[in-house]
């Protein structure tokens, strides 16, 4: 794009001064929304500086090398059960051909509906001591107490390893998968013809084009480890966040509590910079033309197709069918106690909430990368990461970072408005649904960014340069030319956003309205006090609420692909 | 300045609040109505704010906030909309204070239904309901009158006996600052070392989970806060792990047993005074502490209101009176005790 900047300069001074102006808004838009999206960040940071008194020393002498240690190990053990959950099951619904693959491909989602919490909840339920299945081995083999025989401990970091990794590969899968599904025919049809097999045309070309997608997926996983509280504090594994809550809430320091939130952003910049390093000297431009024909794909027989069978089974089977089966039962049981006539409005609530935030996220997602692509530059790619920055951040701890700014400004615009006109505006932001909006587009905007910068990126610059040859704007290429060739990964962007969105907790507790619940507060009264029979149905419903566009949206995705193709699909 | 111009400016600033109060979806009714910020549990409080509406005809508005209600109710500063705080435990009424976030309350009422040893000095918080935290021993496997201290859950002899909660969850904050403030921190610190080496299991759950670990054989002694015997009874699943213990009130022979308090307080900046101190009347009133100890099971504070049938059956007992804001101030000590024997570790 800045090949001949000079020529066009020759040409008419007056295009130059007005493309930079129009070039200059995008710009100030992505660096204004970036700003906002970083204001709570900014916040925790800010608070940060206090004197926090002795409890550094303290920790040091006492918990936060375990913290520190427990973090680590958590997120190795999940990073690693993602990336092998995630790529293997994405490779085999793409690539390969066997019985129940195309049901297997929207299965393979539905982990993503459920959260980290609840799947602790339920696993907890089914496997510790006073659980169905240590009873029925202890009824088996004539055990009597829990001395007599050794059964892995379900609240520990091995279980809170095994339940994250179980809810969060669909990350990994969904990015790899439409990765994959963008893939060059052209490319892979010259790998058969070069005589390579499958393992060889995986490692060697699908997985270095689709490296970027999964590592963004691994990434995201990540984060949401490193922000979990819930399942850590149900499950007595104490990482950072643990730590965190416990310095703020126990110890009464907010001051420390937020000392630790910003190392962890450490832990943040060096996953968002890897992120970055894997997607250097690297870029993959899709075919537009070759997209609509359909991949070579692997038919697999036999006992290769009975392997296939069972990989794609195991996740789904673990991370839905059994923890759908424990709520399942528990709602029945407990069904008079638990439902309510609010239920739906609890239901709509948390729906309208998280579509609206989600379509506010992806637009501000789309927003930034795009004003990247046209402007490039330093400013805006620290703008890029700095909008990532809230999906790391504890929620409560992110919470307590909006509400200072936004209270800040309800009291001086209430101060202000006394003065000139007399009048009380009282809190305008605060304390309103806005609020909570507002948080999850601060939490979630790095889910966004990340899955439209990859989708973009494979947009071949030379269409910009095209459709600004025929005289399209910037904003008018992107709606006309890019948005329909990256219409999969904004889906996707979408989709997920929603899905967290509905899990969201502790900074939809705090920042809420009076009077307000959404399916998760709901189910949290009752989960805190450890009423699991009581939660149940609320649990059910998220969940219910939350597959409905998961599944819309992956027929969308997967459709993508197919909408074009005249006859032959390659399926079958 | 003439008038003319102050009456522009008035309708202009009447339009301009109209409008904010629009976007706001904030009534501007004449209706009254109180507003609550809660640390504990809607589903415990909601029948009490019911049966407050229905004889005062006075809405109340309630959000049930776990983590970060200070730091709300400080950075809403005098805006706040909220009226009253409530809490379940004593360490957060006293914090609420000391930040400078409550007021004083004049009611002649109150002070007659809640004794002095459950209020705050300068009438900044009041109790509504004490709970004992008790402790439980499996039916049948723990002889009767084995344990009757706090200090006896240190012995040896219970090696892999006990189950508790976290070290650093209110409910057993209070109770460590409550053996610091007693027995002074290095007999707290080689009691807790003790209890920590009984432990049959790393901490977990809650109260609740404690009691079914021993209903289910994983161990045989549980620290808990009394009124859960009452909730688990209540249930058709759970009534089978209360009765499967025994309950204990320890230290009987000589301090008595910890007791913690929930409690409430008026926000410095409530908008909705007059309303809110209907609220607290009728919640330390006769009608209101019987609710407590009829719906939720808990010990009234206000003298003379009739316990439950399970509270009756368990019969008086010692109460330990040492004062709620001595075992506060040790809270913070507490917790770093737990930190340094590693607790829950």
């Amino acid at each position: 794009m800045t090949a001949y900047p000079s020529a066009s300069a020759a040409v008419d001074p007056s295009l130059k001064l007005q493309r930079i102006t129009r070039l200059n808004r995008w710009t100030m838009g992505a660096v204004f929304a970036a700003i906002l999206v970083f204001l709570p960040i900014g916040a925790v940071v800010f608070l940060s500086f206090g004197d926090s008194g002795d409890i550094w020393p303290h920790l040091l002498r006492t918990a936060l090398p375990e913290y520190v240690g427990t973090t680590l190990w958590l997120l190795l053990g999940v990073g690693l059960s993602v990336f092998l959950t995630g790529v293997t099951t994405a490779w085999l619904v793409t690539m390969c051909r066997f019985p129940g693959r195309r049901v297997f491909e929207w299965l393979l989602l539905l982990p993503l509906a459920i959260p980290a919490y609840v799947m602790a909840y339920a696993y907890t339920d089914l496997l510790e001591y006073a659980g169905p299945v240590q009873t029925a081995l202890r009824a088996l083999f004539g055990w009597q107490s829990a001395r007599d025989y050794f059964f892995p401990p379900v609240r520990s970091l091995g279980g809170a390893i095994m339940f994250m990794g179980l809810v969060l590969y669909p990350y990994v899968y969904l990015l790899a998968r439409s990765a994959f599904l963008e893939q060059s025919v052209n490319v892979l049809e010259v790998s058969r013809v070069l005589g390579k097999g499958p393992w060889q045309t995986f490692r060697s070309i699908s997985f270095p084009a689709a490296r970027p997608a999964i590592v963004v997926g691994v990434s995201l996983a990540l984060m949401e480890t490193l922000n979990d509280y819930g399942t850590v504090d149900f499950f007595a594994v104490y990482t950072m966040t643990a730590g965190l809550i416990d310095v703020w809430l126990g110890m009464g320091s907010l001051t420390g509590g937020a000392q630790i939130a910003t190392s962890m952003l450490v832990f943040v910049i060096l996953l968002i910079a890897l992120e970055r390093v894997s997607r250097r000297h690297q870029r993959v431009y899709q075919q537009t033309s070759s997209r609509f024909r359909p991949l070579p794909v692997y038919p697999l027989s036999g006992w290769r197709s009975a392997v296939a069978i069972g990989l794609c089974a195991l996740p789904v089977v673990a991370g839905f069918i059994v923890p759908i089966s424990v709520l399942g039962h528990l709602s029945v049981v407990y069904f008079d106690r638990s439902w309510t006539s609010e239920f739906k409005m609890y239901a709509f609530n948390s729906l309208a909430l998280s579509a609206g935030a989600a379509l506010m996220t992806l637009m501000a997602a789309l927003f930034i990368v795009y004003a990247r692509r046209l402007k490039g530059g330093r400013v805006l790619g620290v703008a890029t990461r700095i909008a990532s920055l809230g999906y790391a951040v504890p929620g409560a701890v992110l919470a307590v970072g909006i509400l200072i700014p936004f209270a800040a400004f309800d009291n001086a615009l209430d101060a202000f408005l006394r003065k000139t006109l007399g009048v009380s505006t009282g809190l305008l932001l605060s304390g309103t649904v806005a609020a909570v909006m507002f948080a999850y587009m601060v939490r979630f905007l790095a889910v966004a960014v990340g899955q439209v910068d990859s989708s973009l990126e494979k947009v071949s610059p030379s269409m910009d340069m095209a459709a600004r040859t025929l005289g399209f704007r910037a904003g008018a290429t992107l709606v006309r030319y890019h948005l329909p060739l990256i219409k999969g990964g904004l889906l996707t962007a979408a989709m997920v956003v929603f899905v967290d969105c509905m899990k969201e907790l502790p900074a939809t507790l705090l920042l809420r309205p009076f009077n307000f619940e959404t399916l998760a507060t709901y189910v949290y009264r009752f989960a805190s006090d450890e009423m699991l029979g009581e939660a149940a149905l609320g649990s059910l419903t998220i969940v219910a609420v939350g597959l409905l566009p998961v599944l819309f949206l992956s027929r969308m995705i997967s459709r993508s692909r197919q909408l074009n193709v005249v006859s032959s699909v390659g399926d079958q | 300045m003439g008038t003319g111009c102050r009456r522009s400016r008035f309708v202009s600033g009447s339009l301009i609040a109209l409008f904010l109060a629009f976007i706001n979806g904030r009534a501007w009714s004449e209706s009254a109505e109180v507003n609550v910020y809660s640390y504990r549990n809607p589903q415990l409080l909601e029948p009490l704010f019911n049966a407050f509406t229905s004889e005062t005809g006075i809405q109340v508005n309630s959000v049930f906030i776990s983590k970060g209600m200070l730091e709300r109710l400080q950075s809403e500063a005098e805006n706040s909309p909220a009226d009253l705080i409530f809490t379940a435990d004593i360490g957060r009424l006293t914090d609420i204070k000391a930040a400078g976030l409550t007021q004083s309350v004049d009611s002649a009422s109150i002070r007659a239904n809640v004794p002095e040893q459950f209020r705050d000095p300068q009438d900044h918080w009041f109790g509504l309901t004490s709970r004992a935290r008790i402790i439980v021993t499996a039916k049948g496997v723990v002889p009767p009158g084995a344990i009757a201290r706090y200090e006896d859950l240190a012995d040896p002899k219970w090696r892999g006996a006990i189950c508790t909660r976290s070290g650093k969850h209110p409910y057993m904050t209070a109770l460590i600052a409550s053996v610091i403030a007693h027995d002074g921190s290095d007999a707290a610190r080689q009691w807790l070392i003790g209890i920590k080496k009984n432990l049959a299991r790393k901490p977990q759950g809650n109260d609740r989970a404690q009691v079914k670990a021993i209903s289910q054989g994983e161990c045989d002694i549980a620290i808990i806060n009394h009124y859960y015997m009452a909730l688990m009874l209540a249930d058709p699943e759970q009534a089978v792990w209360a009765n499967s213990v025994d309950v204990v009130f320890p230290n009987q022979s000589d301090r008595g047993t910890h007791m913690n308090v929930s409690g409430m307080a008026l926000t410095r900046h409530a908008p909705n005074k007059a309303a809110a101190l209907q609220l607290m009347e009728f919640l330390a009133s006769e009608r209101g502490q019987k609710m407590y100890v009829d719906d939720n099971g808990e010990y009234p504070l206000k003298p003379g209101i009739p316990w439950n049938a399970l509270q009756t059956s368990w019969g008086t007992f010692k109460q330990d009176d040492i004062s709620l804001t001595a075992v506060a101030a040790q809270r913070a000590a507490a917790i770093r005790l737990a930190d340094e024997v590693r607790y829950d570790n």
